[in-house]
């Protein structure tokens, strides 16, 4: 066979979905080719999606597992809305995606998959590949398992490997004809499988033929007569490795303790998607961590408020159920004013709801789902590489100020990735200046006044069990002004409430001034975003500024308390949208506290916002008449 | 030993808060008995830390002159172990009682017991309610009448020390809020084990449900109804030792006349490392209204938790070397833009 003759064809960008079943191996095709497009020097930003059962039923559609990458030639914010390629790897992901490939896009289909059987469970009434449906497509029909066999055979027939064995090689093929098709390097992953299979090289060396023989597939088949290049991003120099956000939290953490020279404790108990964040501390403890699988979520924020008492910095990572069974101990971590951070990687809600999807529906829990008045302060990181300085943004707040912090991310900013621009660990932000252990009594006689405040933060003295003559007592009692007692007092505890929100808003007072974007400063619509909405906020803001349409948009980290200067920023503008993946939590906590119309648009899909949605919805508030 | 160090007593051990518990209660006796046994024992205020959850028991640590963490009904074995495993260096107790250990706190109470983590647990048991006025309890026995159960409790109630035992706890032991010596004793063998030391002590609520332990408490009754655990010693009770604990086939054990029980009398070994045998000996009464054995029943050597998690820490930092954050950041691929 010759090498038939190809086109190549630059593109500023692309968006390839990967989809098949939950068996298939698609996360890991397309983390692959993530980490191929990374060295190629695209920016990119993923979006894995899977369904929460481990193994569903083969060849149905609840089983099917997807993965896409966006990739570009310049800087981008999303992972892209309609994907130019899918990648199907039988009938139920093809029904299930063909409905977000882009007009005209490119299917790559496994035609072995297409059985009688598998279209009936996907609910296909005749073959899509062979009854014309899909002509308005670019359609690539290749018999992925078979090419994959034979690719293989002689090492079936050498008794290397089973034929069940070879066939689970099949994304590795799809994989490495992609990668011919856009140009991306498989070396990298031939290292990486050489490593994953270093206990079993016959399956490593089995994996990289099917690899070659997807790439040479598409070589010399006449079959595809277009290959892609997107050119490197010009991304700031620096040195970048790719990072999904629970790695990146997980980072953060690290950062933290080496940077307060505090010893970090994790005590967790799994949870999708959080669950990543104490494996991967586990995998720490040469920098001092302790982790602890705790018997359930209360035991885990428990472990941690004792920690935080014995002078560790103290954290513990959940999902939405998992802070609803910590909230009693939420509000005794802020009662006993403790630094500690508690992460919500949040997830499609209520109750058990959507543990592998996106949501955004936290917000109002973590701010006030607590009994009593019980003001925590709350952070939200707003892409994967953010989580890491959020992680340090925590525990700045908890340390300087003594007080629990809930860092809040979700499933979407867990899983992807994005290039992530190596800070230096010196450039860190120092918190060695944020607290420092009391030694000495600070009150009359020679006494300890466990709650005599700093005047400027609130914050109260942090004496660890250990120190002599400090001996006291917390709890969840209301206390008296300080030395902590017991007190049940009419006017002390209304004075304590005031002084516990008091404390939140010296943190305001200390944040920096928000950064609004609009460029050309003639923007009458102001969109106000938090958390992992940032992406495809700013695409759409760009998207609705390349039509002509000024917009401006301002995005924000700390969600409780609200930035000092968010409401006058507001009022400059004649509408102010705030789009969220909820029912509008944040939308109404700015209505409540500046008086303003604020528009909401609202999506809980599971998915994070496609940029499209909501130049759509942008463009139709910034059109309505407003009262005079 | 410093000056600083000199010989301490109990009233080093006593805070200024002015104790709250209703006149009369058993806990004055079981506060009074741990403030003298931590200065006898020489014990440090600062090195040491009282967790407790919430009820009337979970009052003690404001009474204690040392740090103390008075937290949410249930939890104190949460907090206690996330402070042992970051801070090795200090004596850590948690006090709990029957409603805030066994009921709302009772997945805690065996996770912190079978992964032995280096606390003393006291379990103060007065078969009630008190700080809420009156409700059965999870060791009420079936039939008590309370507030909400007025035609009597049809609550099985949970035998501490099983419980313990059956969560492999290294060091179980009963003791009673009015034998100071007895309970000295017991708290002295508690606080020196290394690892979980679970002790139910049976407190006297005067006020909810007094009476509730007079078998074992008073002198009338006590003699013939507290069968004493001795490491060591053949298993008898009574006034003259007429009553002898033996051995059955089926691995239970029974009360029988001394006279008749020959070489079947159980001799106690708390030290056995299988707890079948200290299991069946707590088998021998489910409510303390009749012989009930008292003392250590368990205390065996067990890896302790928060020793193996700093192990691991020390072992990875040799392995691996100290942490250095920007090793950590560079880890996997990365590639340089210019």
């Amino acid at each position: 066979m010759s090498v038939a003759e190809h086109h190549k064809v630059t593109l500023s960008n692309a968006v390839i979905r990967f989809a098949g079943d939950s068996g298939d191996g698609m996360q890991l095709t397309g983390d692959r080719f993530t980490s191929q497009t990374a060295m190629v020097g695209n920016d990119l930003a993923t979006l894995p999606d899977f369904p929460a059962e481990i193994r569903a039923p083969a060849g149905t559609l609840a089983g099917v597992s997807s993965f896409q990458l966006h990739f570009s030639e310049k800087d981008i914010h999303t992972p892209g809305d309609a994907p130019d390629v899918l990648v199907a790897m039988n009938p139920a992901a093809l029904m299930k995606h063909l409905g977000a490939l882009k007009a005209g896009g490119t299917i790559i289909a496994n035609s072995d998959a297409f059985t009688e059987r598998n279209l009936h469970k996907a609910g296909y009434e005749s073959n899509p590949l062979e009854d014309g449906s899909l002509t308005d497509y670019q359609l690539h029909v290749v018999k992925l398992t078979d090419l994959t066999l034979r690719a293989l055979e002689e090492r079936i027939q050498a008794g290397e490997l089973n034929k069940k064995e070879a066939e689970r090689c099949k994304n590795m093929l799809a994989l490495g004809l992609v990668s011919w098709m856009f140009h991306r390097p498989v070396d990298d992953t031939e290292a990486w499988l050489r490593q994953k299979f270093a206990a079993k090289p016959v399956l490593a060396e089995a994996n990289i033929t099917a690899l070659r023989a997807g790439w040479n597939y598409g070589n010399t088949t006449e079959a595809f007569v277009y290959s892609y290049e997107v050119p490197a991003a010009k991304l700031p120099s620096g040195r970048y490795r790719n990072i999904t956000g629970n790695q990146a939290l997980t980072y953060g953490l690290v950062a933290a303790s080496v940077r307060s020279g505090l010893p970090l404790f994790c005590g967790s108990y799994p949870i999708t998607p959080a669950s990543d964040i104490l494996q991967e501390l586990s995998k720490q403890k040469h920098f001092g961590v302790s982790t602890f699988q705790a018997e359930d979520e209360i035991a885990a924020i428990g472990s941690v408020i004792g920690a935080a008492f014995g002078g560790a910095l103290a954290v513990t990572a959940s999902s939405g159920p998992g802070i609803a069974l910590k909230s009693e101990a939420m509000g005794l971590a802020m009662i006993t004013e403790l630094p500690l951070i508690v992460i919500d990687v949040m997830r499609g809600g209520p109750s058990t709801g959507l543990p592998t999807k996106t949501e955004q529906s936290d917000l109002l829990q973590v701010i006030f789902g607590r009994n009593g008045e019980a003001p925590i302060p709350v952070v939200a990181a707003s892409s994967p590489a953010n989580c890491f300085d959020t992680a340090l943004e925590a525990a700045r707040i908890a340390l300087t100020y003594r007080t629990p912090v809930v860092l809040l991310s979700d499933g979407y900013l867990a899983n992807s990735a994005e290039p992530w621009r190596l800070p230096t660990a010196d450039s860190l932000p120092d918190l060695t200046e944020a607290f420092a252990f009391t030694t000495e009594p600070n009150g009359p006689d020679g006494t300890y006044l466990p709650y005599l405040r700093d005047e400027q933060t609130l914050a109260r003295p942090w004496a660890v069990p250990g120190t002599p003559g400090l001996e006291h007592r917390v709890g969840g009692i209301e206390k008296e002004d300080d030395t902590g007692h017991i007190s049940y007092d009419a006017a002390n505890h209304d004075r304590w409430t005031r002084l516990r929100h008091a404390r939140l808003q010296r943190i305001a007072e200390g944040l920096a001034p928000l950064a609004v974007e609009d460029p050309d400063g003639d923007a009458e619509v102001l969109v106000v975003g938090w958390g992992s909405t940032e992406g495809p906020i700013r695409a759409a803001c760009q998207q609705l500024r390349d039509k002509g349409h000024p917009v401006a948009r301002v995005h924000i980290r700390h969600v409780a308390p609200l930035p000092p200067d968010l409401p006058d920023i507001m009022r400059r503008y004649r509408t102010v949208v705030c789009p969220e993946n909820n029912m509008g939590q944040l939308a109404m906590l700015l209505r409540a506290q500046t008086l303003i119309d604020v528009k909401a648009f609202n999506r809980v899909s599971g998915l994070p916002f496609a940029s499209a949605d909501l130049v759509a919805a942008i463009e139709a508030f910034a059109s309505e008449e407003v009262p005079a | 030993m410093t000056e600083a160090q000199a010989k301490l007593t109990k009233k080093d051990f006593t805070s200024d808060r002015e104790v709250r518990w209703c006149p009369g209660c058993g806990d004055y006796a079981i506060l009074a008995s741990v403030q003298t046994m931590l200065a006898e024992s020489g014990a440090r205020p600062e090195s040491t830390v009282f967790i407790s959850g919430i009820g009337c028991s979970s009052r003690f640590p404001y009474y204690m002159d040392t740090y103390g963490f008075h937290s949410i009904h249930g939890r104190a074995p949460t907090l206690a172990t996330g402070l042992a495993i970051t801070r090795p260096d200090l004596d850590i107790w948690v006090v709990t009682g029957d409603g805030d250990g066994l009921s709302i706190g009772g997945n805690h109470l065996i996770h912190a017991l079978r992964r032995n983590v280096n606390l003393t647990i006291l379990l103060f048991n007065n078969e009630i309610y008190g700080l809420t006025k009156g409700q059965y309890s999870p060791t009420s026995p079936l039939g008590a009448v309370h507030k909400t159960t007025p035609m009597g409790s049809i609550d099985r109630p949970v035998n501490p020390v099983s419980l313990a035992l059956g969560a492999e706890a290294t060091f179980v032991a009963r003791s009673i809020d009015n034998d100071r010596k007895h309970l000295t004793e017991t708290l002295m063998a508690a606080h020196e084990h290394p690892g979980a030391s679970f002790v139910e002590i049976y407190q006297n609520c005067n006020v909810f449900n007094d009476g509730a332990f007079d078998a074992l408490r008073t002198p009338a009754q006590r003699d013939d109804n507290q069968i004493r655990l001795r490491e060591g010693e053949p298993i008898t009770f009574g006034r003259n030792g007429e009553h002898a604990v033996v051995a059955l086939d089926d691995g239970s054990m029974q009360i029988v006349p001394t006279g008749e029980a020959g070489e079947r009398i159980v001799v106690h070994d708390p030290r056995r490392d299988e707890p079948t045998t200290a299991f069946a000996l707590s088998r021998l009464a489910h409510n303390p209204t009749g012989p009930t054995p008292i003392g250590i029943f368990r205390q065996v050597k067990r890896p302790v938790y928060d020793v193996l998690v700093r192990e691991q820490i020390a072992s990875a930092k040799a392995q691996r070397g100290e942490g250095d954050l920007d090793d950590l950041l560079n880890s996997g691929n990365v590639w340089d833009v210019f």
